[in-house]
């Protein structure tokens, strides 16, 4: 079992170094490799998963990497390749391979015309084997390196269109602010080990619960969630996730969706036992994620590029997700982590059909669209509900139990706060459709035919897009991407059916009694949280078709009347601009002082030293006449000093 | 009455009159005249040693003799390379022999 889960993580790497070596010309080939490499990934990890419920105990393998010894004061580093394999990983590597695989399969029809296919294909295969390690992984350094990993192929995928200057900045900014978080996270790993001499995650779960100074063990916890704060963007690090909508749409389905934001999650979920020993930091996590759930929900109400609405929707529901964790239910985050990759991942590779056919991003440029493209509307409309959490989607089940578990913790405001950001999802998710989808057409190309040179200058489609002749017009969009659409969809539906009562009542066990913390949680509905989060999300869609559908209240007339609010929500409550202000004003400044010490001050005191003996050697030659009278004195005053000093017994000895 | 000190005073002076001669001045005969002045201030001082500490002991007076040989050996030896560096330069100053350096 240890060898086919090394093999679920070196088929992708083996993909990509072969595309990247010989095969950069031969696009179909190097799609066709990474689909291989990516679905035995898919098979192996759902074979993992299958023995996993048959028999949930951990298997656990490692090498040792690096050794160093005890020497003297210093106690000796460990370094150990490991893989575990247990329920926690294998459902992360089965989501990760399945969301990878499909969306190998859609970015063939998406990605169809671009120069650079091949290095396409090598960078997603660079990223599911980055993930897949990092889900394996059995010790924190390991973890560490994997993460860097997944950063350096979001950093690759991001800026895909590196011609361009927005992806290159958007690439640029997602891995320094990646950085911040990843500076945090390596100082609570190496304070780990001080404390307790290993990285281990299973060594490290039997030492923490002994452990008694729970002051610097909270330290450790908040340093080592920095980690999964700038890798999902949780506030305040969550300003590179829409800029990271630059990137193609299949990458933000795959990476920004689905997979790598969810790598914090999953490092909460595997370190779960260092955070439930410190309960403060546990509620400083479940507000963070509460705070970042509310913040991107009210931020997606006025957005109106497609993929930032989503994109703020996955800050949205990644931040339930860590409320979840942070109310003490592994599973009911993990759960929602699985739900939402699916209909998450269909949600963007839907919006990905709908970029490929018009050409352009802007909901109130489009308009009608269900009746040129149905496959997509109507999966769209499916991940819709599924992330409202309505009856009996996926959404619904996962979204009940986090709920259900801030409620368990006590933690009533952020019930309350779950609840409306519940409406919110609901409201803007259907603002997004009834404008985009139904409705009339508001452009020419969500109708017409292209208009020529004008409609191919936008952003997200790169150099070779347009030149496939086919015209931005909408329609269906081909098989590779529709059929990915469709199995999303099932799945959104009835994926949430395993953390339901009847899963339990016909093959016993369910989602919460495979992946826990402590104890088994079973599975059940509580209908006085049911019913309210049902109510308020139809609220939701009620509100939005009456702006947005039947437009009975126009949306513009809102947005003058409360002009201010609007407008701070539109300007992302400033955060970039603040941002910016610090840059220049802090850490540029800072640098420009320090620039200036190091030019003038410390480089001014070598080469100021060196002029000085330049300088001296200059006045010093001058002894050096040539004239013979002067060098007679000098003889003369030698051997008057010499005689002198000679002669000191004789004069009187040295002074008492 | 006049005793050793007087002499050795008097050579130191002319010692120092001729060091001063030697070192100070442009013409190249009267640096060779400090030098000769030098070098007879050295005779007195060992004559008059000779003269007050062991009269019969003729030392000092015979080492004066070998002074005088050397002096006038040496004279003859620097005026034949004066006179060699006065057809070279036209003229007798020091100052314009200054190539003994970088």
């Amino acid at each position: 079992m240890i060898t086919l889960a090394i093999l679920l993580t070196i088929a992708p790497v083996a993909a990509y170094v072969v595309i990247v070596a010989f095969l950069n010309r031969w696009k179909a080939l190097s799609a066709g490799l990474a689909i291989a490499a990516s679905g035995t990934s898919l098979a192996i990890s759902l074979w993992l998963l299958w023995s996993m419920i048959g028999n949930p105990t951990p298997v656990h393998d490692a090498i040792q990497w690096l050794h160093i010894p005890q020497i003297g004061g210093f106690r000796g580093l460990d370094l150990v390749a490991g893989v575990l394999v247990d329920p926690l990983s294998a459902l992360m590597a089965s989501i990760v391979s399945l969301v990878a695989f499909l969306v190998m399969v859609y970015s063939v029809g998406y990605m169809k015309g671009d120069e650079g296919f091949s290095r396409y294909f090598a960078y997603l295969s660079l990223f599911t084997f980055s993930m897949l390690g990092l889900v394996v992984s059995d010790n924190y350094f390991m973890t560490f390196v994997f993460w860097e990993l997944v950063g350096l192929s979001s950093y690759l995928l991001i800026g895909f269109w590196r011609l361009k200057d927005a992806p290159a900045e958007a690439s640029k900014k997602a891995f320094v602010t990646n950085r911040w978080g990843d500076f945090g996270f390596m100082i609570g790993i190496i304070l780990l080990f001080m404390v307790f001499g290993t990285f281990d995650y299973g060594a490290l779960a039997r030492m923490i619960p002994q452990y008694s100074h729970l002051g610097f063990l909270a330290l450790i916890a908040v340093l080592v969630f920095t980690g999964p704060m700038g890798k999902s963007a949780q506030f305040p690090f969550h300003v590179w996730l829409p800029d990271a909508m630059e990137g193609p749409t299949p990458v933000s389905a795959l990476i920004h969706a689905a997979t790598m934001v969810a790598a914090g999650v999953y490092l909460v979920a595997r370190a779960f036992v260092l955070f439930h020993a410190v309960p403060n930091v546990m509620e400083l996590i479940a507000w963070i994620g509460g705070f970042t759930a509310i913040f991107a929900a009210l931020i997606a109400l006025v957005q109106k590029d497609i993929k930032r609405i989503l994109a703020y929707s996955t800050l949205s529901q990644l931040g339930y997700m860590f409320l979840a964790l942070g109310s003490g239910s592994m599973s009911a985050g993990m759960f929602h982590l699985t739900t939402h990759a699916f209909f998450k991942a269909l949600l963007f590779l839907g919006s990905g059909s709908v970029i490929h056919a018009l050409g352009q991003q802007d909901i109130f440029k489009m308009g009608g669209l269900s009746k040129k493209m149905p496959i997509t509307t109507w999966t769209f409309v499916i991940g819709a509900l599924s992330l409202g959490g309505l009856f009996p989607l996926a959404g619904f089940w996962s979204k009940d139990e986090i709920l259900l578990s801030a409620l368990k913790d006590g933690q009533v405001a952020l019930y309350w706060i779950g609840v409306v950001t519940a409406f919110l999802t609901a409201f803007y998710m259907f603002r997004l459709i009834f404008t985009a989808f139904f409705g009339k057409a508001a452009s020419e190309n969500a109708a017409e035919r292209e208009l020529g040179a004008a409609t191919m200058a936008h952003q997200d489609h790169g150099t070779g897009h347009g030149d496939d002749g086919h015209g931005h017009q909408a329609h269906e969009s081909p098989a590779t991407m529709t059929v990915p659409l469709i199995i999303l969809a099932v799945l959104s539906v009835v994926g949430g059916l395993v953390g339901s009562p009847w899963w339990t009542q016909w093959f016993g066990g369910s989602f919460g009694s495979f992946i826990y913390f402590g104890e088994p949680e079973a599975a059940h509905i509580d209908l006085a949280v049911a019913i309210p989060a049902t109510i308020v999300a139809l609220l939701g869609i009620t509100l939005a078709w009456v702006i947005y559908g039947a437009k009975l209240v126009k949306h513009e007339w809102l947005a003058e009347k409360l002009k201010p609010l609007h407008s701070l929500l539109e300007h992302k409550f400033y955060i970039d601009e603040f941002y910016g202000f610090v840059f220049k004003w802090v850490m540029f400044l800072l640098g420009t002082i320090l620039d200036w010490i190091d030019h003038k001050v410390i480089d001014g005191t070598f080469d100021g030293l060196g002029a000085a003996t330049k300088a001296g050697g200059g006045k010093l030659r001058l002894i050096q006449t040539g004239k013979l009278q002067s060098y007679a004195l000098f003889i003369f005053g030698a051997v008057a000093i010499v005689v002198i000093m000679l002669s000191t017994n004789l004069i009187g000895g040295f002074a008492k | 009455m006049i005793g050793l000190a007087h002499y050795l005073v008097l050579a130191g002076l002319l010692f120092c009159i001729g060091l001063l001669g030697a070192v100070a001045k442009r013409n190249a005969i009267a640096v060779f005249m400090g030098v000769e002045l030098m070098l007879n201030s050295v005779n007195i001082n060992l004559v008059a040693f000779n003269r007050f500490l062991h009269p019969e002991f003729l030392g000092g007076q015979a080492f004066a003799i070998f002074v005088i040989v050397v002096a006038a050996a040496e004279v003859s030896v620097g005026l034949a390379i004066i006179l060699a560096l006065y057809r070279r330069k036209a003229n007798t100053s020091v100052d314009e022999i200054d190539l003994l350096k970088w």
